[in-house]
């Protein structure tokens, strides 16, 4: 193949993804253009913006391509069935992960910026947006990765090609939204 | 991959991954937290920051994924003159300065549309075609580095260039925006 037939191909079969993803990118801004007020209430919230949405397409997208590989491979069955371990494992860790990443990256961000003298939020302000946070973007992602995985593998659609694009979509979406609702309710309660 | 899949087994082999990669991430939130005060009074660059971030990592993304199946299938040598390498490369160039100008004009009439934009829509299109231009360049340079390192190494390109190659690009991302805003504004 001429490097213009691979790249023509390359190009025709990456655009649909990239504009997908670019659109759920553009969502995630909007969100964050409109934080404006809660990003000026808890000081060092947006340090952790990057971290905590790196977390979701990290933990999510490898998530998807295990259960990718374990549907390829005959470990798992493309239906949801609470009882099988293999599933619950791949949930529960992708889950309880995707917390712990969120609390540490919180922690880290206040630490810097306290000995940096910036005056961040408290610790357990960032802490507890992270956790609430982590929780519900994780179920909302573990349903979104689990359904269309398992969908589009039952309708003869190659699931690794899926995961991609379906993880930096709605992790963005989820996790921003996730994101704005999870501080409007630490700074009701606090 | 082993065939079990216990949380505690998965968490050991992805744990010390992704708290490595999130400390990096700080880094390139401490770089916003630095101009956060520039970013909050135009919301049109606070809007450009997700989608530049995620579409520098998906660019890099598509093409690790791209070569590491190619690789996988025997059909790519790492060398200059290795067509489906070049090939590649040139998608991923020309995808960056397809999408960039359109995330420039989304950013801006979103922005418009819900909290009003203060910066002209001239301004916040070249901020992100001038990012995405050098975006897709380094995507491109990070992305065959890591699977060339991966390659040397022996290691399963899958498993480190994709991590690696997100990551580094969402970080990029952050630089190149920032420091775009301060040239072009």
């Amino acid at each position: 193949m001429s490097i213009g037939s691979v790249a023509r191909e390359a190009y025709r079969e990456g655009l649909p993804a990239l504009a997908a993803s670019t659109i759920g990118g553009l969502f995630a801004g909007v969100v964050l253009g409109g934080m404006r007020g809660e990003l000026g209430a808890v000081s060092g919230l947006l340090v952790l913006v990057p971290a905590l949405l790196a977390t979701r397409g990290n933990v999510y997208g490898s998530l998807g391509a295990r259960l990718a590989s374990g549907l390829h491979q005959g470990l798992i069955e493309p239906r949801v069935d609470w009882a099988d371990e293999r599933l619950r494992g791949a949930v529960g860790a992708a889950l309880g992960n995707g917390v712990l990443v969120s609390v540490f990256a919180a922690t880290v961000a206040w630490l810097v910026l306290t000995l940096g003298n910036a005056d961040p939020a408290p610790l357990v302000t960032l802490v507890a947006i992270a956790t609430v946070a982590g929780l519900l973007s994780g179920t909302a992602l573990t349903v979104a990765v689990v359904t269309v995985v398992f969908v589009g593998y039952r309708r003869g659609l190659n699931p690794d090609t899926l995961v991609g694009p379906i993880v930096t979509t709605t992790g963005d979406v989820f996790g921003m939204t996730f994101l704005l609702l999870a501080t409007r309710f630490v700074i009701g309660v606090t | 991959m082993p065939t079990e899949w216990r949380v505690r087994d998965i968490s050991r082999a992805m744990l010390p991954v992704l708290l490595v990669l999130s400390v990096v991430e700080i880094g390139s939130g401490l770089v916003l937290g630095e101009y956060e005060e520039r970013l909050l009074t135009s919301p049109s660059l606070l809007v450009l920051v997700p989608v530049t971030i995620g579409t520098a990592g998906n660019l890099g993304s598509v093409l690790a994924a791209r070569l590491s199946t190619a690789f996988h299938l025997g059909l790519l040598e790492f060398s200059p003159t290795d067509d489906r390498l070049a090939g590649n490369a040139l998608a991923t160039a020309a995808l960056s300065v397809t999408v960039f100008p359109l995330v420039g004009v989304g950013a801006w009439g979103a922005t418009e549309a819900t909290v009003g934009a203060r910066l002209p829509p001239t301004t916040v299109v070249a901020v992100s075609t001038l990012s995405g231009a050098i975006l897709g360049v380094l995507a491109i340079a990070v992305t065959i580095t890591t699977a060339y390192a991966a390659y040397r190494l022996g290691a399963d390109p899958d498993d480190l260039v994709l991590p690696v190659v997100t990551n580094a690009c969402d970080v990029l991302g952050v630089l190149v925006l920032i420091g775009t805003v301060l040239l072009l504004t």
